[in-house]
């Protein structure tokens, strides 16, 4: 704790009152509540002692393998930009092919200059009193990335942005923030990808706040490769106006713990989200997915497929909150929690939880974990398929359903290869029974 | 080309097949018949590589090599292919992909070029006119959602891609109407030739009036306990299975 107030010293002074105020406020929060224990439910599966415990340096704005971390995950044709330890890196990004109706502003910089929408929307997305990360990250608020999406703008080109993260040797916090803001009836795909110096250790502790307009549609992809040390988490909150769409999609395959806590609160009439996710889990690594829908208003669809893939001493949790409020007639939501192990000592954890008031709603939820499909195995085999190839053509099969919604192709590319460069890694840590 | 030398069984705790023996030659048709139980079908899977069938005695020599010794996908790299009793539904694995990986990587053991996507297209649309298979089955996961008729076409269709040397057909005809058992039929027949061999498990001799064996053995038991040629399927669908056991065999 005391390394926090030292770290938080070290942040701009130049911020505008505002930026302070809600600094301040955070950090009070985070005092509070502290970091989480597993004696609290929400983190029951989850011992974060190795973060609190750690003791982690400020990260500077800049460290030596950046720009090639950067250039390895390029998608061609996109908008990127570049957060290095949690600074907005313009140098390191390419707005060469920014279209009509998107702006964009470094947080700090924006902050300062008075940027539109900035005050009204940063840190009011979501509340913070039940995300104690959510309160740390924004006790130390200080940069990121801000996309403003004017109404009625339709942005074919995606934009990606890259969150690198190291320290030269050191290991190093970073508080990496987005906003995204869609005007009414616009469009934008918007992906992240997070990345660090392989092998290092860190602590990303990242937070993205959404606001989608009336009838906007926006997609938000989150690539989790960070390198197999790196604490990583990552709060997503949307919040979603009349006939607005949403999705979000994730794929993790890095991390030694991570912590995905994604809410979308659908606020408006006829609003709709798609809430997916794929993980790879090997190794001793721990992945967390704890996602939260609020269906606050009639006539609200949501669709929510979590997959799992666990090897080695891995260990997942899934927690999938659905909250129908009392006013949220006719809503009509789906979960589905599937999960393979691979391995004899791997886990998994998975709850669904449905907390529904409205008494003429459709929710369905499913969960299922098991192995790999013997006899499809030996079908496959018996073509003429090596086991491994056959076990991968299966994953690879499993969580396709999820990877196709994956719409940059160049950026599906690089995760699928990295899913099996990952199922490979496992190969050698396991032989096959 | 295929040995099979005193070759015994066993399913869980139990031995189902007690000794089996059985040479086939190149461009032979062999049928293998039998009542329901008598290991017909461990037969074949065991042939396979199953890993629920463990070989407990016994010898399997093809084209000279210890088949038993291979994985089964050694065994089918080396052109041995069955076309299952019970095709295995796999989602969100895509039929020709599938097939195309299949087919290079038998195409790889035999050192030749893997085919790409064009030739691959190609060579499967030959297929399937010959087959008269539908090629919405190509873009479809393997066999979800696929009726019996399409399931056991679609098995045809991936042995008429991959040319076996040695193909088992595992009671291909069971749930089959006369018009698909005709089209399944017409496939076979169009694939037999002087290099291929083909071993038809089967518990009906109907199969048998398309695909015309030029050896029938009846098993029972666990034991081939007669031989003979095609009139055996025949008099078999006349008096049925009743009496034929290993003293049968020997009057």
């Amino acid at each position: 704790m005391e390394t926090l107030v030292a770290l938080r010293r070290g942040l701009g002074q130049a911020a505008p009152g505002w930026v302070k105020e809600r600094r301040d406020a955070a950090a009070k929060r985070f005092a509070e509540v502290g970091y989480p224990t597993t004696r609290q439910e929400d983190w029951r599966f989850t011992n974060i002692a190795p973060i609190a415990d750690a003791k982690f340096a400020a990260a500077s704005g800049s460290f030596a393998q950046a720009e090639a971390l950067i250039a390895s995950v390029n998608v061609p044709g996109a908008v990127r930009l570049a957060i290095v330890n949690g600074q907005f890196a313009a140098g390191l990004s390419d707005l060469s092919a920014l279209p009509k109706g998107v702006r964009i502003a470094g947080l700090r910089d924006g902050a300062r200059d008075g940027t539109d929408g900035l005050e009204e929307h940063l840190g009011k997305v979501f509340n913070l009193d039940a995300h104690p990360f959510a309160a740390l990250n924004t006790s130390m608020l200080d940069d990121g990335v801000a996309i403003f999406i004017a109404a009625g703008a339709v942005v074919e080109t995606p934009i990606h942005i890259v969150v690198v993260t190291g320290g030269d040797g050191k290991a190093v916090t970073a508080h990496p923030r987005l906003l995204i803001v869609a005007g009414a009836n616009s469009q934008v795909r918007v992906a992240q990808s997070f990345i660090g110096t392989p092998g290092a250790e860190y602590f990303n502790n990242a937070v993205a706040e959404v606001v989608v307009g009336e009838g906007a549609n926006v997609t938000l992809y989150t690539d989790q490769r960070e390198s197999e040390r790196a604490f990583h988490l990552a709060n997503i909150q949307a919040r979603v106006a009349a006939k607005g769409v949403f999705e979000s999609h994730a794929f993790s395959t890095g991390a030694r713990i991570q912590r995905h806590d994604i809410g979308i609160a659908l606020k408006g009439e006829g609003a709709d989200c798609t809430m997916n996710g794929v993980y790879l889990a090997d190794g001793e690594r721990l992945l967390d997915t704890h996602t939260s829908l609020d269906h606050a208003m009639p006539h609200c669809t949501s669709h929510e497929i979590y997959k799992g893939i666990l090897a080695g001493k891995a260990k997942a949790v899934f927690n999938g909150r659905i909250i129908v409020r009392l006013d949220a007639q006719k809503t009509d939501a789906k979960q589905t929690n599937r999960a393979l192990l691979l391995s004899d000592d791997c886990t998994i954890n998975s709850n669904p939880q449905l907390e529904i008031f409205a008494d003429d709603v459709k929710c369905t939820h499913g969960a299922a974990v098991g192995q790999l499909d013997e006899e499809a195995l030996f079908y496959l085999q018996a073509r003429g398929l090596t086991r491994l190839e056959a076990r991968d053509m299966l994953l690879h099969a499993f969580a396709g359903e999820v990877l196709e919604g994956l719409k940059i192709p160049a950026l599906r590319e690089q995760i699928e290869t990295n899913f099996f460069t990952a199922l490979a890694r496992d190969v050698a840590l396991q032989p096959l029974p | 080309m295929l040995q099979v030398k005193n070759l015994k069984v066993r399913v869980e705790d139990r031995e189902i097949l007690k000794g089996i023996n059985l040479t086939v030659n190149k461009g032979e048709v062999h049928a293998i018949m039998g009542p329901n139980g008598s290991g017909k079908s461990t037969f074949a899977r065991a042939l396979s590589g199953h890993p629920g069938y463990e070989v407990t005695q016994g010898e399997v020599l093809y084209n000279g090599a210890d088949l038993l010794d291979m994985d089964p996908d050694e065994r089918a790299r080396e052109g041995v292919f069955m076309a299952f009793q019970y095709p295995v539904e796999i989602p969100g694995v895509n039929n020709a992909y599938f097939l195309k990986a299949a087919l290079n990587a038998k195409r790889k053991q035999a050192g030749l070029d893997e085919l790409d996507a064009m030739d691959f297209m190609k060579l499967v649309k030959e297929k399937l006119k010959l087959l008269h298979v539908d090629d919405s089955l190509l873009q479809r996961s393997v066999n979800e959602g696929f009726s019996g008729g399409e399931k056991k076409r679609n098995e045809i269709f991936h042995m008429a891609v991959l040319e076996p040397t040695l193909a088992l057909l595992d009671e291909t005809d069971s749930g089959l109407d006369i018009d698909a058992l005709r089209v399944v039929s017409e496939g076979v027949n169009a694939m037999r030739s002087p290099d291929r061999a083909f071993i038809v498990v089967t518990h009906y001799q109907r199969l048998l009036n398309y695909i015309v064996p030029d050896f029938v053995h009846v098993l029972s038991d666990g034991k081939i306990v007669r031989s003979g040629g095609r009139e055996l399927a025949l008099e078999l669908e006349e008096k049925g299975y009743a009496g034929q056991t290993a003293a049968g065999a020997r009057k």
